[in-house]
């Protein structure tokens, strides 16, 4: 056990560190290797798989959560980048059981079919509204080009955004 | 009650996506499991002189590595073409052998030839890296216009020709030719797609050694077919010993009907180190072993008369299979092309021939439309072109060719039951204001700006597929689906169906269709899919045939439950099986006036007896219990057609196009739900539109995929697309009890020729390959610019 703890460190440079984050608004404290991407760490770790791995080049966006209120693709940052921080994920963003206004919108409106891309595509839309509360429909498009859809072409996501933007 | 079906009902499947409890393959972790990585071939062709696993089998965490060896040594089949082709000469088809692990020959990159298995995602990588293949490369074969004079990459097939195959009539396309004022000829080439379903391709495989059951949870979008593959060609294990499970899907487009390496390569390694694998695609491979779609080079010719009448048509076309024939890799470029090649229209004669070539690149399949695409692309194109040279306007041109009566005998093979194509085109063209085209383009030339309008009629043949008829073409299965329906003794009702949604909405529309045929709540009834052990054997959902084949065998089981309710309740309420009528959910004695709710019946059917009495209400001959099922064969395709048209506007200075407008008007029969419906348009015509302007898969000359990563091959986002304008005419189909044709491929066929019609026009009928980008459009501008300066 030893001797692959320092197999890890020196072969390998692998550093296990303990990471604490508030996720969903509970604190948790895991050990984990210091290469962890925040969106291994959500899956693997702390078994919230809503956030999903889409690609390995940082564009699909399937994987966005909101680090300290913002959005960010999590496959891009190491869970020890944002140690410290408050993380939401889709699993976080129900309020007493009742789902957020952007989760209501795309239901009513259709904005998602396979469900894939549906997470990050919700949690990035709800930061635009938190930073622009009323975007026109090429703000929204425009904001949105960070997050890829197979199933939808976009227009029932853009009509969702737009229709949250009235309940928030 | 009133009628779900046709309403506007959200989805049942929404809650579980929108708060990420979903639960998708990658999603799934089981006790002990393992992580499987594959080595793959960095060479498109080259023989394998000797795989050295050694230094990788020290590697720190490694479980156990296979290679193509050993999977051969147990006899494990490998990868089928599901459909046999047979050339014009007679012959059939030529295909080689796919192991799941390549054993003496690497065909294209990605090509699996070894699996490590190990106790980490992170150390099974590492000791993949440690694998030592010792290639002999070999000169690759890549273009699919010259494949067939390349370097014979299998052993045994000539030209790489796989099969050589005619539908039509040369002979009488040959005088139809003679008596042709002219000829309208084109040479296209429908550009090579790679379909991306958002969610990678993944598996988990358990084994319990007691039972020696072995269960693969996949993203399959045919598990049950899956499992016969795997059984009876693979050679994995019985199918009852085989459980396959498809649990939340993240899309498919034809990409998932395909039975894969690694589906069969973990389903039996699993059974040899009895610890559960897991294994989850990167991007990266999914760009390169994930089927690809289209690839095709045609050269067409339209003969026609003066004033514009159709006289005969033909197709030569060159099909790239890639480097393997898979499940509907031989028939999309024949079957379910050559039918559709003549489009909408009335003409007399005409021949397809298609000569499929394999190519060391990833193998083709069907990707949404399969095959429809490929042959809308090409009538359209040509009529286009037929309208310009004509000097004919492009709507009335080809209204001159619509058939003018239904059921319309298509020239080919189909008789296409329903549609009336006259009425879709005028209301495409109000939605459209296609009359006031010609002031927008003064407008936008005004800017300095080129605009260009774009029409496309299509007819696609889905909802495959009668089950004689696909068998006697050479198709390997029937395809018909199943359905069971179940209540509970307490009147809930769970459906389970053959078919699988992985985005599609059968949770919700499979249930419309059942509340409205029981008269029960939507919310008392489940849709159960995607688990060989739960429900009855089905074929999957491909080829826009969920509704129209599956839909329909709820609805006849739902009508033997109905059957059943009215002999019980006859019994019940000591009346005539005759009297009973069955409306919203009540069996009423038409004669008496009393009834017995649904309810009543499935509760009595299960608890069949009286306190004190000996009586039963179950009529002499009926079992105990409420539950039926069906296996729905259709008897024809199903004909979902429409006219869609597009508006572009080019800056001649950039190459830019800017998709202005896009009208859809499609026929799909009776609708469902049309909520659902319009996502289905939405979605297929975001493919379509990409496939014209942004999507291409490319491979260099030594058979590297140039665009294997979001980074290199154009994914369409939202800044993409305009909103588009939806709209419908339906007439309903005759073949089937509900009316539906099917919505889920015609976006993605009628687009790519509405779009690139609207480019080449805007173009001044300069030709343009897909997809039409910005370097290539500028180019075109340039070359009218000079080509306009000369005439004046």
């Amino acid at each position: 056990m030893i001797k692959s703890w320092w197999v890890k460190i020196l072969i390998k440079g692998e550093i296990m560190g303990k990471i604490s984050l508030e996720v969903n608004g509970r604190k948790v404290e895991k050990e984990a290797s210091d290469n962890t991407l925040l969106s291994t760490f959500l899956r693997e770790h702390l078994q919230l798989t809503g956030t999903h791995i889409g690609c390995d080049t940082s564009q699909c966006g399937a994987c966005v959560v909101h680090v300290d209120g913002n959005s960010l693709k999590s496959c891009t940052a190491l869970a020890a980048d944002v140690n410290g921080s408050k993380v939401t994920t889709i699993e976080g963003l129900e309020t007493n059981g009742k789902m957020h206004p952007m989760q209501e919108a795309f239901k009513k409106l259709h904005g998602l079919q396979c469900g894939f891309c549906t997470p990050g595509m919700v949690m990035s839309a709800v930061d635009l509204l938190q930073k622009n509360k009323k975007p026109s429909d090429t703000e929204i498009r425009d904001w949105l080009e960070g997050n890829i859809c197979r199933c939808t072409g976009y227009q029932n996501i853009v009509a969702a955004v737009k229709e949250a933007a009235t309940k928030m | 009650m009133a009628s779900l079906v046709g309403s506007r009902v959200e989805r049942k499947e929404d809650k579980r996506f929108l708060t990420g409890k979903g639960r998708y393959t990658a999603d799934i972790n089981l006790a002990n499991q393992t992580y499987a990585i594959f080595v793959r071939s960095p060479h498109a062709r080259a023989s394998i002189k000797k795989i050295n696993i050694d230094k990788a089998l020290k590697s720190s965490g490694v479980v156990s590595i296979f290679t193509g060896k050993e999977i051969a040594d147990d006899k494990i089949g490998g990868l089928i073409a599901g459909w046999a082709i047979r050339s014009e000469d007679g012959t059939e088809m030529k295909c080689p052998g796919n192991p799941p692990l390549a054993k003496d020959n690497v065909n294209f990159v990605g090509d699996p030839v070894a699996v490590v298995i190990a106790e980490s995602l992170a150390e099974a990588k590492d000791a993949a890296e440690k694998v030592e293949v010792d290639y002999k490369v070999l000169k690759a074969v890549t273009s699919t216009a010259d494949a067939m004079n390349g370097d014979t990459i299998h052993e045994g097939i000539d030209k790489n020709l796989c099969f050589d195959w005619l539908l039509g009539d040369r002979q009488k396309v040959k005088e139809a030719f003679d008596k042709a004022d002219k000829v309208i000829s084109i040479d296209i080439i429908n550009n090579r797609l790679i379909p991306n379903a958002m969610e990678p391709r993944a598996c988990v495989a358990d084994y319990n050694a007691a039972s020696e059951e072995i269960t693969l949870y996949t993203t399959s979008q045919n598990p049950h077919l899956s499992r016969l593959i795997m059984s009876a060609f693979g050679n994995v294990a019985p199918e009852h010993k085989l459980r396959v499970v498809a649990p939340d899907v993240g899309g498919g487009f034809g990409s998932k009907i395909n039975v894969y390496n690694e589906d069969i390569v973990c389903s039996w390694a699993v059974k040899k180190i009895n610890r559960a694998i897991k294994w989850v695609a990167e991007r990266s491979e999914s760009f390169l072993t994930d089927i690809h779609g289209r690839d095709h080079v045609t050269h067409a010719e339209l003969a026609v008369t003066k004033d514009g009448k159709f006289l005969g048509f033909k197709n030569e076309t060159i099909a790239n299979l890639g480097a393997y024939a898979r499940v509907f890799g031989t028939v999309t470029p024949t079957y379910l092309f050559g039918p559709c090649a003549t489009g909408v229209y009335e003409i007399p004669a005409a021949y397809t021939n298609v000569k499929a070539v394999y190519t060391n690149t990833a193998p083709v399949d069907a990707y949404r439309g399969a095959g429809r695409p490929e042959a809308t692309y090409t009538i359209e194109r040509l009529v286009e072109k037929a309208s310009m040279e004509l000097g004919i306007d492009k709507t009335e041109l080809r209204i001159k060719n619509f058939p003018t009566a239904f059921p319309f005998k298509q020239t080919l093979v189909h008789t296409v039951d329903s549609g009336d194509y006259v009425a879709g085109m005028e209301k495409a063209k109000q939605m459209a204001d296609y009359k006031g085209f010609e002031a927008r383009r003064k407008e936008s030339e005004a800017k300095g700006k080129l605009r260009g309008i774009g029409v496309t009629s299509y007819f696609e043949a889905c909802g495959i597929a009668p089950s004689a008829a696909v068998m006697s073409l050479g198709c390997g299965v029937g395809l018909w689906e199943s359905a069971e329906v179940r209540f509970n003794p307490t009147g809930q009702v769970t459906v389970y169906t053959g078919s699988h949604s992985h985005g599609q909405s059968h949770q919700t529309t499979f249930a419309q269709i059942a509340a409205d045929e029981l008269g029960v709540p939507i919310e008392n009834i489940d849709i159960v899919h995607g688990d060989t052990d739960k429900g009855t054997f089905g074929m999957g959902t491909y080829g826009s045939r969920s509704l129209a084949v599956g839909g329909i065998a709820i609805v006849n089981a739902c009508k033997k439950i109905v059957e059943k309710g009215k002999r019980v309740t006859a019994k019940m309420l000591e009346a005539n099986p005759e009297d009973v009528e069955f409306k919203d959910g009540e069996f009423i004695v038409s004669k008496s006036n009393k009834k017995k709710t649904i309810g009543e019946v499935a509760f009595a059917c299960y608890l069949p007896g009286v306190r004190d009495e000996m009586k039963s209400p179950l009529p002499e001959g009926d079992e105990p219990g409420l539950k039926e099922t069906s296996f729905y064969d259709p008897s024809n395709f199903s004909f979902p057609a429409g006219t869609h048209i597009a508006e572009v506007e080019i800056d001649p200075e950039t190459g830019h196009v800017k998709l202005e407008k896009y009208t859809a008007c499609d026929d799909f029969g009776r609708i469902i739900n049309p909520m659902v419906v319009e996502g289905q348009v939405h979605g297929g015509l975001a493919q379509g539109i990409g496939q014209a302007l942004y999507e291409n898969a490319e491979y260099d000359e030594t058979g590297q995929l140039m665009t294997g990563s979001y980074m290199d091959y154009t994914m369409p986002r939202a800044d993409n697309f305009p909103e588009f304008n939806i709209g419908y005419t339906c007439t309903h189909a005759t073949t089937n009890p509900l009316g539906v044709k099917g919505c889920g491929e015609a976006g993605a066929i009628a687009a790519p020729p509405t779009v690139m019609n609207a480019v080449i026009d805007a173009l001044g009928g300069q030709e343009v390959t897909m997809p039409a980008t910005a370097e290539k459009v500028w180019k075109a501008c340039k070359n009218l610019k000079k080509s306009n300066a000369k005439a004046a």
